[in-house]
């Protein structure tokens, strides 16, 4: 199994490519990629370096292109894709049905991954994408048991990838509407999941206040994991009950999985986290290298403490192995 | 302020519009607070808080840390060592361009003095528990 890991700026890139990443995915400073955030991305010719640098260790390189494009402003995906391919990426990781039939037919010697954005969660979805645009990868959503994932990959003619470490996004993405309700902004068109130009964080009296858009998500003790403000995980009143309605705020951390993600199939492992920093990078990389080494060798997963860079400060085995409530 | 970024430009380039708007550090381990202005390679030190458009507040071995690529910014976060207030873009803007530009705190003041301070930086960081350069 391939371990396909994020990087959000060529340090980030050289982190990942040191700590034993099979592959880097990564996008341009613009709205053409979901993590869209202040600071992150790169520019064309930073691109261009990382590919060399990734290529020069063994190393690919996945361009997330994976927004949807914009009535009457396609030009700037287009560009996008133009521009990932001169820069000599392995792959581009796309969304959107348009621009999907733009790479076919523009770039054709352009491999093409779906990416979770497309929210394809079954064998029909995705047969669809590789007969009509040539998709040689799915990405899926994070909302698939490991049974489903193995019922998928045993049905469809190309690869799949999944996430196994990370922030959970737990809704059906590119589809998800909460964070445009409460900011204007989403992942789906802006390339950002509650923006940060839309958050604020307060010290009052009754604890450390988390907002969005100006509506109050967490309110947590002084001094208690600080969660980030998003809809899906915020702490909401209804009725007489105060608690997660979505989901709690914790982070996806499938490691012990990973035997059965091998016998299910997969190709490829994901870990989240483009707007992590470098030494989120390093050491989530190196555990899950060593991890996906010994499960390919037959030995016992190693031992990582991963749990205090998760959200929370709590990880969860998602819908892979989850009791719904 | 002013020698760091001239070293790294790559930092305003990435902190774009952000870089024109004050950001509070609070270390309650140092004796003053230091307002950055980035655009203008400005840091200045202050008794009590000036106005500001964001502010991080934290332990200096926190900070420390974060700079030299050892602890993940948000890890720091979720876990109460850190807390931020005011205009969080900034902030993520601050840290994301700071780590992209892998400092190290000790070679920035040995170019800025002229000084070979790295072996006194390896004999004292240890000793204070912070990290004052960046590993390879």
């Amino acid at each position: 199994m391939d371990l396909v890991c994020p990087a959000g700026t060529p340090a980030s890139l050289r982190a990942a490519v040191g700590a034993g990443a099979h592959a880097v995915y990564c996008g341009f400073a613009d709205e053409t990629n979901a993590r869209n955030f202040p600071g992150l991305n790169f520019s064309r010719a930073e691109m261009a370096e990382g590919v060399a640098f990734a290529h020069a260790q063994g190393v690919k390189v996945l361009c997330a292109i994976n927004t949807f494009p914009r009535a009457g402003q396609q030009a700037i995906w287009h560009r996008a894709l133009a521009d990932a391919e001169a820069a000599g990426v392995d792959a581009v990781i796309l969304a959107d049905l348009g621009l999907l039939d733009h790479a076919r037919c523009h770039h054709p010697g352009l491999r093409l991954h779906l990416s979770v954005q497309a929210a394809a969660a079954n064998a029909d979805a995705i047969g669809l994408y590789a007969a009509a645009f040539g998709v040689r990868r799915v990405v899926l959503p994070r909302v698939l048991t490991v049974e489903e994932i193995a019922s998928i990959t045993r049905e469809v003619a190309v690869e799949t990838e999944v996430f196994v470490f990370g922030g959970l996004c737990v809704m059906a993405e590119g589809r998800c509407a909460l964070s445009s309700w409460a900011t204007g902004l989403s992942p789906n068109m802006n390339g950002v999941c509650s923006p940060a130009s839309h958050v604020a964080y307060a010290d009052t009296p009754g604890g450390q206040e988390a907002r969005l858009g100006g509506l109050l998500i967490h309110r947590t003790p002084k001094g208690a994991p600080a969660p980030y403000p998003t809809l899906c995980k915020g702490c909401f009143t209804s009725g007489d009950q105060t608690g997660h309605l979505f989901e709690d705020p914790v982070s996806l951390d499938a490691m012990t999985l990973l035997p059965a993600l091998k016998r299910a199939g997969v190709t490829a492992l994901k870990i989240e986290g483009r707007q992590r920093s470098r030494a989120y990078v390093t050491e989530v990389v190196r555990a899950f290298r060593a991890a996906i080494d010994a499960v390919e060798a037959g030995r016992p997963l190693p031992a990582a403490q991963l749990q205090r860079l998760t959200e929370g400060q709590a990880a969860t085995t998602g819908a892979y192995a989850k009791t719904w409530r | 302020m002013a020698a760091i970024l001239a070293r790294h430009p790559d930092i305003l380039t990435r902190m774009a519009g952000h870089a024109a708007l004050s950001i509070l550090i609070d270390c309650p381990d140092l004796p003053c607070l230091v307002l950055l202005r980035p655009d203008l390679g400005r840091a200045t030190l202050h008794r009590a808080p000036p106005p500001h458009d964001a502010a991080i507040a934290g332990r200096l071995s926190a900070f420390l840390s974060m700079l030299h690529g050892e602890e993940d910014g948000d890890a720091l976060f979720f876990s109460g060592r850190l807390q931020i207030s005011g205009n969080t873009a900034a902030v993520l803007a601050l840290r994301n361009a700071l780590d992209d530009a892998e400092l190290d705190l000790t070679a920035e003041l040995s170019a800025l003095t002229r000084l070979p301070l790295a072996p006194l930086a390896r004999a004292l960081g240890p000793r204070l528990g912070l990290s004052l350069y960046r590993s390879a």
